[in-house]
């Protein structure tokens, strides 16, 4: 009862790439519902791979760094910015859009 | 009396019928007895402590004669030991707040878990012991046997001979029980016929028939709507179908009821098809007439279905599909508890379900604190058969993996039955399945239970099945190998995260863990557009429009 | 009869841009304020929602069957596709833009529970904007044609848009009605509107009712191919929006509420169509429904 309202939590991870992806129009995968999420990847300069995700389930930092993580290990793409608005989606289920949304990259058939 | 003969039962049973005969007079027309006699039927026939078993059952329940029950006066019937499958009515607990019956053993109180756990620490209740139902039904005839049965039925005619129909489900275990310790039995049912289409239940087996008021209560448990099966449920059942049903060949199983499960059967149409298993696996099941498994059945692929019970909707679709299902000479589905409980203990080659909660060694549980939930049939479902002898193909390879992991050793070799943990690493709100300690230890303290209630114990589980993959528990060496195998599917949960990720990869190498591209199934075609149905509608044209959903399932 | 369910893409399970792809014409959709210039809320951080890219609505010109058009599609699974100040914004420069474009007609692919009370006034202000925009293009000659075949149906401020158009395409599943089921029964009560019981639902403000009472103008099947197909036929298909049409219109809904009675369900109207077995309408196909509507029409 702290009068607080309730917060979207921002969180930034910042990965070195070796594969760039090159100049590409945006992708969007998903939807922002319930236990969902959307995934828009645009290019981006330099060699770096930038996560940045909104979420309204907060306190699930250290998840999302090894879902980050473990994806970046599969697909270490370089000048990519991966932009994501989260609705609680499980990790499960972050990881597949994840997926989906390298495969729709112009050439990814990873 | 004086006498030591060895006929105080029938004296007793004559004792009862005697009162019963006073209390009704003129009013009973041979079994059948007016519904507004009920109370006083029961309170002539019942005799304080006995043992009585109410149906009670998983699907179908005596609702009425429940609630006779609960208006006897407890000065006169009190402290009866109720014996029953299901608590699942509050009627089924009143009788013990009204100071009724006081000692309860079950196997299943979904409903009413909450309500039984505060009444047990108030005292009210006294729990025997929580079974599961072939157990529950096993006891029956050991010494836990009914003096009366209180059941339900779809008709009747005059000679008290039962049509129990589709949803005959326990009755037959309670009452060759009951009838032959020269029990009493009453049964309300629907309609009172001049001749019932089949018969179920001999009349000589049945001493009162009451019609109900209404119908008995009935609730479809086992409809899944396809509308709410997620991609990463059709990505698990992709694996569960290519690296377990193909890989050791699954021909006669049983399912849990779930939406994975649920997925699985609605894949095998499209997916098992395309990797040509059609015959190859799923030909024989221990199962409740699934609505979701109608489009396999119309695609050829089940050649029998024995079922625990009925389900509200698909009567006519079983009647049409007579080939398939067990129906009597009427046409009508014929179910039985008792038998496909032991079907699928005995005749089955795999169980998969789902769970709430797997621990380090693989043992799973359901159970909460706060809630006295039970067991239900999944136990026997998901153990290995060690009473079994005859082999087939899965029980063999099954058996071979779990020796050869083992080592050389003077053991007999064995067969083992395939019992599999389907389970998404986290559930609803971010809960992780994966846990170091279930809930079960804390309940049974809460509760003074003797063990903690473990559903399917680790031991018994082979396959444990996640979005990140299939851990083989077969191929496990030793406890350690176990730990890191679980740990090795449990994702991002803490469990997950605190893997031993070296042992985790080597376990990979070795095939222990397979995650989806080992298997080769590719999770881009995990989208629900490769289940055969993905509405309650589709399910109804799949049927031809032989499936008539409850309404609570229609959007059209 | 449908097709065979591999066959058919289900309108209902796509997304509002799975719909567009499957709708227009190949590669055709030209996107306005697209996702990655992040045209958002600026309202829902502070309540603790995550903002969408498109704020729930992507916009833009396309082709239809080689037609140029303009097109809205709400996406259902985001806030319930409920307007809020940007989504409404957009729909009404989508509108606007009309106006000056003139394509050969506007399309609405409505799938809303109506104005997204998390913006309040905003969402508001902003459904009221859409209607008065969405007649100024009738009003100048170019059709506007709603689709409704989501699960949220078209309900509240998006219920009255849809019935401002000139033709609404409903499917079986979807519905169209101003007020939801769970406000009717808490306003009205249980006895009332049990808003449990879907097949009332359903009968009550789902397409075939609709379709049979003359509400909507077109029913199809759960099918974005049939959704397409009737689509290009509404093409051509603008009312005039003038005082006679619209007194007409009232005269028809006075003689329906007279009709109607006291407490009528669907089935009885149905009846009173001269439909003979009213209650085997729910599991009638679309195909008879249609077949219906031309022996009885409404």
């Amino acid at each position: 009862m702290s009068g607080m309202a309730p917060e979207v939590e921002s969180l930034e991870y910042v990965l070195e790439g070796t594969q760039p992806v090159g100049s590409f129009a945006p992708v969007l995968v998903g939807v922002v519902g319930s236990g969902n999420l959307e995934v828009l990847l645009e290019p981006r300069a330099g060699t770096g791979c930038r996560f940045e995700v909104e979420t309204s389930a907060r306190g699930f930092g250290e998840i999302w760094a090894a879902v980050v993580r473990d994806f970046h290990e599969r697909h270490p793409l370089a000048g990519l910015q991966v932009s994501i608005h989260d609705m609680g989606a499980t990790p499960a289920v972050v990881s597949l859009r994840l997926a989906q949304a390298v495969a729709a990259l112009p050439g990814g058939t990873r | 009396m004086g006498e030591t003969g060895w006929d105080l039962r029938a004296r007793r049973r004559q004792a009862r019928l005697g009162r019963a005969a006073q209390a009704l007079g003129e009013a009973a027309r041979g079994k059948c007895v007016p519904a507004d006699l009920a109370v006083a039927l029961l309170s002539a026939v019942l005799e304080p402590g006995d043992r009585v078993c109410l149906e009670g059952n998983n699907q179908k329940q005596a609702d009425f004669l429940a609630g006779a029950l609960t208006q006897l006066d407890p000065a006169h019937i009190h402290d009866l030991h109720m014996v029953q499958s299901v608590l699942a009515l509050p009627q089924h607990l009143d009788v013990f707040e009204n100071g009724i019956a006081s000692k309860l053993d079950f196997s299943f109180s979904g409903p009413q878990g909450a309500r039984l756990a505060r009444m047990v620490s108030a005292g009210q209740i006294q729990i025997g012991a929580i079974h599961t139902y072939l157990e529950l039904f096993a006891r029956y005839f050991i010494d836990l046997t009914p003096q009366v049965a209180l059941v339900c039925a779809q008709a009747a005619d005059r000679d008290g001979n039962l049509y129990t129909g589709p949803n005959t489900e326990d009755t037959p275990a309670i009452l060759e029980a009951t009838a032959f310790r020269g029990g009493i039995v009453i049964a309300q049912v629907n309609e009172l016929v001049d001749s019932v289409p089949r018969v179920d239940i001999p009349g000589g087996w049945v001493d009162f028939v009451i019609q109900s008021p209404t119908p008995h209560f009935i609730e479809p448990l086992f409809t899944r709507d396809p509308a709410q099966i997620s991609e990463v449920q059709v990505l698990m059942a992709m694996m569960a179908i290519r690296g377990i049903y193909e890989e050791y060949g699954v021909q006669r199983l049983n399912h849990g009821i779930g939406f994975d499960t649920a997925a699985i059967e609605l894949l095998l149409p499209t997916y098992g098809e395309s990797l040509g298993l059609k015959g190859k696996v799923c030909r024989h099941w221990a199962l409740n007439p699934h609505p979701a498994l109608i489009p396999a059945i119309e695609a050829g692929w089940v050649e029998s279905i024995h079922s625990f019970g009925s389900e509200v909707g698909m009567e006519n679709y079983v009647r049409a599909r007579g080939d398939v299902f067990f129906t009597g000479a009427d046409g009508s589905l014929r179910s039985n508890r008792a038998f496909c409980q032991a079907a699928g203990h005995y005749a089955c080659d795999l169980f998969i379900g789902s769970t709430l909660q797997i621990d380090l060694a693989g043992n799973s549980s359901t159970a909460t604190l706060g809630r006295i939930a039970g067991f239900g049939g999944a136990p026997n479902m998901g153990a290995d058969a060690r009473g079994r002898r005859h082999a087939s193909p899965a029980w063999l390879k099954a058996g071979e993996q779990k020796r050869q992991a083992l080592g050389p050793s003077g053991i007999a070799p064995r067969g083992q039955k395939l019992v599999v943990q389907m389970v998404e690493t986290f559930r609803e709100h971010m809960q992780p399945a994966f846990v170091e300690r279930l809930d079960a230890w804390g309940l049974a303290e809460q509760a003074g239970m003797a063990l903690p209630p473990v559903m399917i114990y680790g031991d018994d589980v082979t396959h444990i099945l996640t979005e990140e993959g299939i851990a083989n528990l077969l191929l496990v060496r030793n406890e350690e190998e176990r730990e890191q195998a679980v740990r090795g599917v449990a994702g991002y949960t803490p469990v997950g995260m605190a893997r031993d990720r070296r042992m985790v990869e080597n376990l990979r190498d070795r095939g222990v863990i397979r995650r989806p591209e080992d298997l080769g199934v590719d999770a881009r075609l995990a989208t629900r557009n490769l289940l055969a149905a993905r509405t309650m509608r589709d399910l109804v044209d799949a049927s031809g429009g032989l499936y008539r959903p409850p309404a609570r399932f229609r959007n059209w | 009869m449908s097709l065979p369910l591999t066959q058919r893409i289900s309108f209902a399970e796509c997304s509002a841009r799975e719909r567009l792809a499957h709708l227009l014409d190949a590669d055709s959709f030209q996107e306005w304020l697209p996702p990655g210039e992040r045209v958002m809320s600026p309202h829902l951080a502070q309540l603790g929602v995550p903002a969408a890219f498109d704020d729930g609505v992507a916009v833009g010109r396309a082709l239809l069957a080689g037609h140029s058009v303009f097109v809205a599609a709400q996406e259902g699974a985001f806030m319930g596709g409920g307007v809020g100040e940007v989504h409404g914004a957009k729909l009404v420069g989508l509108l606007r833009r009309a106006l000056r474009e003139r394509p050969e007609a506007v399309l609405l692919l409505a799938d809303s529970g109506g104005v997204r009370l998390h913006e309040a006034n905003a969402g508001l202000i902003a459904v009221s904007e859409v209607m008065r925009a969405l007649l100024d293009v009738r009003a100048a000659g170019i059709p506007v044609v709603v689709l409704i075949g989501g699960a949220n149906g078209c309900f509240g401020g998006m219920g009255i848009v849809a019935a401002c158009a000139d033709h609404v395409v409903l499917s079986d599943v979807g519905r169209h009605a101003m007020s939801g089921p769970e406000v009717i029964e808490s306003a009205g009560g249980v006895e009332e509107f049990d808003s449990r019981d879907r097949a009332l639902v359903w009968r009550t403000t789902g397409g075939k009712h609709r379709f049979l009472l003359g509400d909507c103008d077109q029913l199809v099947d759960d099918d974005v191919a049939a959704f397409r197909a009737a689509a290009v036929r509404a093409l051509d298909q603008g009312r005039a929006l003038t005082l006679e049409s619209l007194e007409a219109e009232h005269r028809l809904l006075a003689d329906r509420l007279d009709a109607a009675g006291d407490g009528a369900d669907a089935v009885a109207l149905w009846r009173r169509l001269g439909i003979e077995q009213p209650e085997q309408i729910p599991d009638l196909s679309v195909t008879d429904i249609n077949a219906l509507r031309e022996e009885h029409p409404a």
